[in-house]
């Protein structure tokens, strides 16, 4: 019903290619996040290298993943802290 | 200076092999020394497309594995004296050549040709690989299809990470009334998707199929919106600057010739 009115009055329904292209970006950004576990692990080495300047984590508990969402993709990290440094950056 | 150009899109289709013929028959139409080299070995069509099904004696294979030189296995076109096909073979599958042994012999035709182009197959796996190993450039061909530009951004990636930098894109079959009616995906979308340069924009063009029917690329017909669409391809791979052709709107007589045409 609501349809039917939307295009009555000319608020018609997005046109096929916009559709296609926004399932394309929602896709590709699935796509290529996928990123191979040499590279995360990379990653979680030069994470550890910067945070380790700050505070004393617990290198073995720590977890960093990519979690997908419907529409975005975020780095998860969770990383246990020992103990902060006093003077920061040494 | 010759330059090894591959062929690829991923996904199957979407016109990798007519590019490469076009391509290399627009190349030779400017004089310029080619081959094109077939590695879809086990679903060899090249040959087809350029009408020298009959003619070939010898293959990719038998030159890999030593049996004959390479210029023995080369066909020459009928009409453009300075085209050569490299067939593959249609029995062997695609473990019948390594990437060392594409990469050596694209070194050996370097000396004597301009254009070395190479047909890859669809697909990721090792045809692919192999493929593109000895290559300077790639060409990416694609369509206006969300399969096929999800396929061409997986190769892209895939050709990123075996360290070719040098990639252009090719978007094949546009039906430019539906682009108009946004009922496409046009030119500014999937540059923006994928953000490589586009040397290419050929339109949907039932020519295509009547000259793959006889075996000559469409790129030798004046006639043909593709064919003209190849040939600026051709231009550009040759350095020169050509901007991108309108597709003009299909007017009365078009549509009342088509109407009388079925």
């Amino acid at each position: 019903m609501l349809e039917a009115l939307m295009k009555i009055f000319g608020k018609s329904e997005k046109s096929s290619k916009e559709i296609a292209r926004d399932r394309l970006k929602v896709v590709l950004i699935h796509d290529r996040a996928n990123i191979s576990p040499e590279v995360m692990e990379h990653l979680r080495d030069d994470i550890i290298k910067v945070i380790s300047n700050y505070m004393e984590i617990n290198q073995h508990d720590m977890e960093i993943s990519l979690a997908n969402d419907d529409d975005s993709v975020a780095l998860v990290a969770n990383i246990p802290v020992q103990k902060m440094k006093h003077s920061g950056k040494k | 200076m010759s330059e090894v150009i591959v062929i690829t899109s991923g996904k199957g289709g979407v016109g990798k092999t007519t590019t490469t013929a076009n391509l290399g028959v627009g190349l030779a139409m400017r004089g310029k020394k080619v081959v094109l080299v077939d590695t879809d070995t086990g679903l060899r069509n090249l040959d087809l497309l350029l009408g020298l099904e009959n003619r070939i004696m010898y293959d990719l294979i038998d030159v890999t594995e030593g049996r004959v030189p390479y210029r023995k296995a080369l066909v020459r076109h009928k009409k453009y004296e300075s085209l050569f096909l490299l067939p593959t073979s249609q029995v062997k599958d695609k473990m019948a050549v390594n990437p060392q042994q594409l990469i050596d012999l694209c070194n050996e035709m370097r000396k004597e040709y301009d254009y070395i182009l190479i047909d890859c197959p669809a697909g990721i796996e090792q045809g692919f690989k192999t493929a593109i190993a000895g290559a300077d450039c790639a060409i990416v061909v694609t369509m206006p299809e969300i399969s096929a530009v999800r396929d061409a951004d997986k190769i892209i990636g895939e050709l990123g990470r075996a360290e070719k930098s040098n990639i252009k894109l090719i978007v094949n079959r546009i039906r430019p009334q539906m682009v108009r009616k946004g009922e496409m995906l046009d030119m500014d979308d999937i540059n923006d998707i994928l953000s490589i340069e586009c040397i290419g924009q050929v339109p949907d063009d039932e020519m295509v199929v009547t000259s793959t029917n006889r075996g000559e690329p469409v790129v030798s017909s004046d006639s043909s919106q593709a064919g003209q669409a190849y040939r600026n391809v051709v231009g550009r791979i040759c350095g020169e600057d050509i901007p991108f052709m309108d597709f003009p709107e299909e007017g009365f007589f078009t549509r009342l010739k088509r109407v009388f045409s079925h």
